[in-house]
């Protein structure tokens, strides 16, 4: 690999990388030895920790919670496109009266802290008479209205981003304006953006780990159940590695295929090219 | 408005504890952030690897697992013990420092190559080529994706209130002890939060203007 920052090594140089390569490995080896080293002191490893997690009953727990996690994941994911996609639409309007409030709405959302959207829901709304609001309602809601505006933000960049021309012969060829938003110019913009939808995703599969807080029954609320057990030896950090490894591999799977939708993309020479720093998914 | 006045202490600690962790770990995350995006650019292969393994396996993580092995599983491993408000700051340094990473690595993308390149003719180290001329430059250039990342830092202080820290996020519980009404008192929490990241959004363009990179 070469780089602008740095000239190709000469001997003296390649003999400094390697030392200096020795040691981080040395140094990474001894941060994360003595880790592990920790844990085994403190008994982590022990088979008694570990035991809960062979029941049957148990592992069964958890694959429902990841099922929680999933669905709550996957309403959240579909609502909130179709919100983004109507709050983006809105704000490219010409009508004032739509544009603003759509403005309004994005911004507000996007201000306030997602974990307080969701104990407003969870928290404020029963007390004032509304009915039926459950865990999984409260971390849906949030995280539509949340993720809704972010993604609008990146539905209108994306549009925004389209050569003129692409409306322009729109409406030449005698379009109305929804059409050609809808089947002209939305199509090229979801496909110019995708790499940066598939991360906001990424977010939301990340996010509904709040859930945890308003008392959701997803994966890290099992967790933490099981690792207060007691007479099992209070499993904790078993039960977050297992917790760790479940989120890791789910983001990386999602993240795995943004990375093959990517590539398939660079081979289809239509897609516009949109300047890429300026656009950079928000992390919630 | 009642709910606001008569329980402003609540609401004084707990933003200010909000913001306490929010500067203390805005800028361990800046210091580390940097260094690793340092790291990921550096000649050396391994501390490549090494700042690509943390980068994508924090990206990863949810924040609320990273609080909740800071909070409830570090005590359990009999090391220094730490106080919840210490391990709020090292969980969201150690989460926020992976989105510096990848910002100023971006920023470090956008400094045309002749500016290295320059720095390499006149015989700078790679260190000195990065410290003196690519990074000043490229933080100027990351100002907007920064400040998102500061943004989302701001609001991701209230997880913390899950984790037993007094902070924002934990003025609903304490206010529903004191038999307040749970909605007014969120409503002024997420108003506040509103005025801050507005606040930090008007930074952001007096910085971006300030700091215009002439090309």
């Amino acid at each position: 690999m070469s780089s602008v920052l740095f000239d190709a090594p000469g001997p003296k140089a390649r003999a400094r990388y390697r030392i200096l390569g020795v040691v981080t490995a040395l140094v990474i080896i001894a941060i994360v030895g003595f880790i592990i080293l920790r844990f085994a002191q403190s008994g982590q490893f022990d088979a008694k920790k570990w035991h809960l997690f062979t029941f049957p009953l148990v592992q069964q727990t958890i694959i429902q919670s990841v099922g929680a996690t999933l669905s709550a994941f996957a309403t959240a994911a579909v609502l909130s496109l179709v919100l983004g996609v109507f709050l983006a639409f809105g704000r490219l309007s010409d009508r004032k009266w739509i544009s603003l409030p759509c403005y309004g709405f994005t911004e507000l959302f996007r201000a306030i802290p997602l974990l307080i959207l969701m104990m407003i829901f969870y928290y404020g709304l029963p007390p004032l008479g509304v009915q039926g609001i459950t865990p999984f309602t409260a971390v849906v809601a949030g995280l539509v209205l949340y993720n809704g505006s972010v993604l609008a933000e990146v539905f209108r960049a994306g549009i925004e981003s389209l050569p003129r021309g692409q409306s322009e012969a729109g409406y030449a060829i005698g379009l109305p304006k929804s059409a050609v938003m809808t089947n002209i110019l939305l199509p090229q913009a979801v496909r110019s953006m995708l790499p940066v939808i598939i991360s906001q995703l990424v977010v939301i599969l990340k996010d509904t780990a709040l859930g945890f807080i308003v008392t959701y029954n997803e994966i890290l609320f099992q967790a933490k159940y099981f690792g207060s057990q007691a007479q099992y030896g209070s499993p904790i950090i078993p039960s977050a590695i297992i917790a760790g490894v479940l989120y890791v591999g789910m983001c990386l799977i999602l993240a795995g295929i943004a990375k093959w939708l990517e590539s398939r993309m660079r081979r289809n020479v239509k897609v516009v090219k949109v300047a890429k720093s300026e656009i950079v998914a928000v992390e919630g | 408005m009642n709910t606001l006045l008569n329980n402003s202490d609540l609401f004084i600690t707990g933003f200010r504890n909000t913001l306490t962790l929010f500067i203390v770990s805005g800028i361990f995350s800046l210091i580390l952030g940097t260094i690793v995006a340092t790291l990921r650019v550096s000649p050396i292969p391994a501390m490549r690897a090494a700042a690509t393994l943390y980068i994508n396996v924090v990206r990863n993580t949810p924040l609320t697992l990273v609080l909740f092995f800071f909070a409830l599983g570090y005590p359990k491993l009999g090391l220094v013990e730490i106080d919840f408000m210490t391990a709020a700051t090292i969980g969201l340094s150690l989460y926020t420092a992976t989105y510096v990473a990848e910002a100023v690595r971006s920023g470090i993308n956008t400094v045309p190559v002749g500016q290295a390149e320059a720095a390499r003719a006149i015989g700078l180290p790679f260190t000195q080529t990065l410290t003196l001329v690519i990074l000043p430059q490229a933080f100027r250039a990351v100002i907007p994706p920064m400040f998102s990342v500061f943004i989302a830092l701001l609001k991701n202080t209230t997880v913390a209130a899950g984790f037993s820290v007094a902070e924002a996020g934990s003025i609903r519980s304490n206010l529903s002890e004191r038999g307040e009404p749970a909605m007014a008192g969120l409503l002024w929490v997420a108003l506040v939060f509103v005025l801050l990241v507005f606040i930090l959004s008007f930074i952001q363009r007096k910085l971006e203007k300030k700091w215009k990179v002439a090309r």
